[in-house]
């Protein structure tokens, strides 16, 4: 018999329910309004009284309107088909919904109950399994989708019986375990889990020592992201935060993407369902809607929602990161997620932390970002969730609680500024404060070393500190005037601002500079660094910018063009001239 | 609708506030709109039977004993073709003197589009204000604010913008117009002769202000039924969006909700996305375009209305007089138009995105030349051509008095590159370098 309630009081989406038996946190349940029912979650008890968030508009709902609890948290539901689907916050499959407008009260299955996947299995009546063993695969587009032993079973179980190869649908018994007790169960392609408890079904979780591949300079030569890292994207409006995460998106080097896009611009979902069933994955030649799935929340729909969207997209990540695929968890924006956690805690009434946002903010925040992250599996594969979460701070100023929180938790810092995009600087990533914990992870060193040159972290710190030095010369040459400094602080300027122009500056709406591979960064850095080690002279300060400003344009020419093309090479026997 | 037929009415008032007034009353919906002493109100609280309304026009001579009588519906809004040309008020009444709309009633503040039904924007919408067409291209389907302080001309330029752009429907809301701006919009539409394809919601600042909260969803009531239903290319106009804005805080200040950042709401992201979400590219050829004012504090982009706008919308238009062209200028730093690049180079010239990026960054250098000067240094011969440069490109496109065609900015941005620059200078591709530059 399930708890049953009546609406005793609305404010906006926050309604409280009189209750007549127990309810849990964070409980489901159906509102019946008007024909039509909707979830609402529970989030505070008082006595009898449950307060919950609707995920839905409550337009129309009259205190004394039923509710039905339904025994169970916010789930998702996990199975082959997941892959290029396009859901709400709450999951519901916005492809199979009926209407231009979203319809109240209408949830859609997530999965294609009757496709058919053709199965293998992997595992043999008699094995010694536990949640998350594979039990076999099917082929999801191109990548091997696991069919495993549900998370939520606990303890060891025996395989009994494992279906044929063959085709099955998502809910046909394809295994039959034994358990402890003797207690045969079935178990079908899909399974679910609630989405804000994290899945720990993996042997153990080492620290991260790959990194992972983006073509974007500033990132993987600059500020390194792992396999398995967290990092954060600040920044004021118009700085380029989304075309950043979309560049990510298009050529992260990750088996799966899942887009969260929380609380943003529609218009910006439907960019990425319109490009990316045309755009091609550039590490695997396949198209790149083939990997990803869009969890899409946007700032119009409901605000509750919003804040389920990015655990929902979270537990997809985890599930993929169990097959021992490499996933990367894109959220835009987790602002829009705290201010949805906001605006509840306004509702209810709570004491307000700083700048109104609840005062649980930062243990939320890191909470979510702890559960990325490179894992060993029982079977001794790796699987990885690497985390960006891009921060919409107001106001653009980054001392506000989700910036400073989420500081705290990410290892890479993407500060997007201002003053850069203003110059049309793009990716406007400051490089100076932006920072990679990575880089000083021995193992990721190690890693570099291997993969690109010996000497590779040595170059990037050499980089890195002649930027810096180019700014305090910049700073010294604004006080003090062109004339009124040596020439070697212009030398020095005009250095920091060859690795500006021709290295960090990359052009994301240009086919070619778009991706750059680490092999090309390896090469650019290189050429840059050497003209950097040269020491010049010049009569004038004239002189020095007008060689600076033709080398500049000659490397951007050559960022332009077909690595090691004829044309490229031309324009390095240029660069050559310019030096000799 | 059947619920009409039966009024429940109370006279008795448990608690009055300048904005709301709180009473016992039972099955009432939210949302529901309710008639208290006359003036309209809107259920916005319930709590066991304590329910609270917003009252509209305000709460002055409410007395506890006034006569409240719930209309069982939320607002709604008449639709059909008798609103083209009409002047209505924040309840959809005509204000022109005019008969009232016969049409379907439909709900207004009504359910989002579904993401995945929209199209990607692809429609340039020209305007012949080179520091729109040509830095910051419109597209259909975009929703886009212009930022100004209070005393600059942007009444005068969404009007320009709205008569040029080539749209089926233009839908006026205005929130707090004086009855100056509100003559002067009402004589700009008449005078073009276009007065048959715009529909005006309009509150001017002699009306009570919480009022204003009604116009963005009639206006966009009226747009979906036109986009969605007709098929129409729709221009939205929204001013101004900044008090607004202001009406909600009082609201939700006497409502005793804890403000967020400037007093505001916390949830006035939600608040105004619900609003500039409508913008929509629909599959059936159909379009919402918003285009909003939201004024400024002396310039001030952090604060919280202007701050949450730009999260919302696709790009922001900031206008600012410029001191060295005498001109009020679409700022080409502050400004964006986040779809641009759906139509520059694809409906536009190939060399439209590099030469709007020379254009800026060499203008930036302008800027650096300037702090220079006004430092006291010595110029060098770069920075002083890039000042004349600043000054031509400042006049002759970012001003917003220029009229010309997208082809026409290209061509004068050339020209002006080639009379300060060398073409390694602009550091554009080579390609459109050996296409494009002008050769004495």
């Amino acid at each position: 018999m399930s708890t049953k309630g009546k609406v005793t009081g609305i404010v906006s989406n926050l309604v409280t329910v009189t209750v007549d038996g127990p309810v849990a946190e964070n409980e489901l349940c159906y509102i019946t309004v008007g024909g039509s029912r909707l979830l609402a979650e529970v989030i505070k008890i008082t006595g009898d009284k449950a307060s919950v968030q609707v995920f839905e508009s409550t337009r129309g709902l009259k205190n004394g309107d039923s509710v039905e609890f339904l025994g169970k948290m916010l789930e998702v539901t996990l199975g082959p088909g997941l892959l290029s689907g396009i859901y709400d916050g709450l999951q519901n499959n916005l492809t199979t919904m009926t209407g231009v407008f979203l319809k109240r009260g209408e949830y859609t299955d997530p999965l294609d109950r009757k496709a058919l996947w053709a199965f293998t299995p992997l595992a043999k009546p008699g094995d010694k399994v536990i949640a998350a063993d594979w039990l076999g695969e099917v082929k999801e587009g191109w990548l091997p989708h696991k069919i495993m032993v549900p998370f939520a079973f606990r303890g060891e179980y025996t395989v009994k019986s494992v279906a044929p190869a063959g085709n099955y649908t998502v809910d046909e018994t394809i295994a039959v375990l034994t358990g402890k007790d003797g207690e045969d169960v079935p178990v079908t392609m899909t399974q679910k889990w609630p989405v804000k408890v994290a899945v720990k079904c993996y042997k153990e979780k080492p620290r991260p020592s790959r990194i992972m591949e983006t073509g974007v300079r500033v990132i993987d030569t600059f500020n390194p992201i792992a396999e398995g890292g967290t990092g954060f994207i600040p920044g004021p409006f118009g700085c380029g935060k989304t075309v950043l995460q979309h560049a990510i998106a298009k050529q992260g080097d990750a088996d799966v993407i899942v887009m969260a896009a929380c609380g943003e611009r529609a218009n910006e979902v439907v960019e990425i369902f319109t490009e990316f069933p045309e755009l091609v994955d550039p590490h695997t030649g396949r198209k790149l809607m083939e990997r990803t799935t869009i969890i899409c929340n946007t700032s119009n729909m409901p605000v509750a929602a919003r804040e389920a969207s990015v655990y929902t997209a979270m537990t997809i990540c985890e599930y993929y990161r169990a097959m021992g695929l490499k996933c990367l968890l894109l959220a835009d924006s987790t602002s829009r997620w705290a201010q949805a956690l906001r605006e509840m805690s306004n509702r209810m009434e709570e004491l307000p932390g700083q700048d109104a946002f609840p005062v649980d903010l930062s243990a939320i925040i890191s909470n979510f970002y702890a559960r990325a992250g490179l894992v060993l599996l029982n079977n001794g594969q790796t699987g990885a969730v690497t985390f960006i979460g891009t921060v919409s701070p107001a106001g653009g100023n980054l001392k506000e609680p989700v910036t400073e929180s989420t500081k705290k938790a990410a290892r890479c810092f993407y500060a997007l500024e201002q003053n850069r995009a203003d110059q049309k600087r793009y990716p406007a990533v400051n490089p100076i404060d932006s920072y990679s914990k990575y880089l000083e992870y021995p193992e990721i060193q190690e890693f570099l070393r291997e993969k690109i040159s010996k000497d590779w972290v040595e170059k990037v710190l050499k980089a890195k500190n002649l930027v810096r030095r180019g700014r305090e010369m910049a700073d010294q040459i604004n006080i003090l005037g062109d004339d009124g400094v040596p020439m070697s602080y212009h030398e020095t300027f005009w250095k920091s601002e060859l690795i500006d122009f021709a290295f960090l500056q990359q052009d994301a709406f240009d086919a070619i500079d778009a991706l750059c591979p680490l092999e090309r960064q390896e090469y650019m850095l290189d050429m840059i660094l050497k003209i950097c080690d040269r020491h010049f002279e010049f009569d004038n300060f004239e002189q020095c910018r007008t060689l600076f400003k033709e080398m500049i344009n000659t490397l951007r020419q050559m960022n332009y063009t077909e690595f090691k093309s004829p044309q490229f090479n031309e324009y390095e026997q240029q660069l050559a001239k310019h030096l000799a | 609708m059947a619920t009409k037929a039966f009024q429940r009415t109370y006279t008795q008032l448990q608690a009055v506030t300048k904005a709301t007034v709180t009473l016992n009353a039972r099955s009432v919906a939210n949302d529901e709109l309710a008639t208290v002493n006359g003036k309209l109100a809107q259920v916005v609280k319930t709590k066991g039977d304590a329910v609270t309304l917003q009252v509209f026009s305000g709460t002055e001579g409410i007395p506890t004993n006034a006569e409240v009588s719930f209309h069982g519906a939320p607002p709604t809004l008449h639709v059909s073709d008798q609103l083209s040309g009409r002047f209505f008020n924040a309840y959809g009444h005509p204000i022109d003197g005019g008969p009232e709309i016969e049409g379907e009633e439909r709900e207004v503040g009504g359910p989002s589009v579904n993401p995945y039904k929209r199209r990607q924007p692809s429609e340039l919408i020209p305007t012949g204000i080179a520091g729109i067409d040509l830095n910051n291209t419109l597209v259909s389907g975009q929703k886009i604010p212009f930022f100004a302080d209070p005393d600059q001309p942007y009444n005068k330029v969404m009007a320009d913008v709205a008569l040029r752009a080539d749209v089926d429907k233009i839908i006026l809301g205005g929130m707090g117009l004086t009855n100056d701006d509100y003559l002067f919009f009402r004589h700009a539409f008449e005078s073009a002769g276009a007065l048959d394809k715009i529909v005006s919601f309009v509150n001017t600042t002699e009306e009570p202000p919480v009022e204003r909260l009604l116009i963005p969803d009639m206006a966009l009531a009226a747009a979906e039924y036109f986009a969605v239903d007709k098929n129409e290319k729709v221009l939205v106009l929204l001013t101004d969006m900044t008090l607004y804005a202001d009406a909600l805080s009082i609201v939700s200040n006497r409502m005793d909700q804890i403000p967020s950042k400037d007093s505001m709401p916390g949830s006035l992201y939600s608040d105004l996305a619900k609003i500039y979400e409508k913008a929509v590219q629909l599959p059936d050829g159909g379009s919402i375009t918003i285009i909003a004012v939201t004024t400024l504090n002396d310039g001030d982009i952090t604060h919280a209305i202007p701050d949450n706008t730009g999260y919302i919308t696709e790009g922001q238009l900031f206008l600012r007089a410029d001191p060295d062209s005498g001109k009020v200028i679409v700022d080409p730093f502050r400004s964006l138009s986040r779809l641009k690049q759906l139509v520059q180079g694809k409906k536009t010239r190939e060399d439209h995105a590099q030469v709007m990026n020379a254009g800026v960054r060499l203008y930036a250098d302008a800027q650096n030349a300037k702090t220079k000067l006004e430092n006291g240094f010595d110029l060098s011969d770069y920075d002083l051509r890039c000042l004349d440069y600043a000054k031509e490109y400042a006049t002759r496109l970012l001003s917003i008095d220029v009229n010309i065609t997208v082809e026409q900015m290209l061509d004068t941005a050339w020209e002006i590159f080639a009379k300060y620059f060398s073409p390694a200078e602009t550091g554009i591709k080579q390609v459109f370098v050996d296409k494009y530059w002008k050769k004495d």
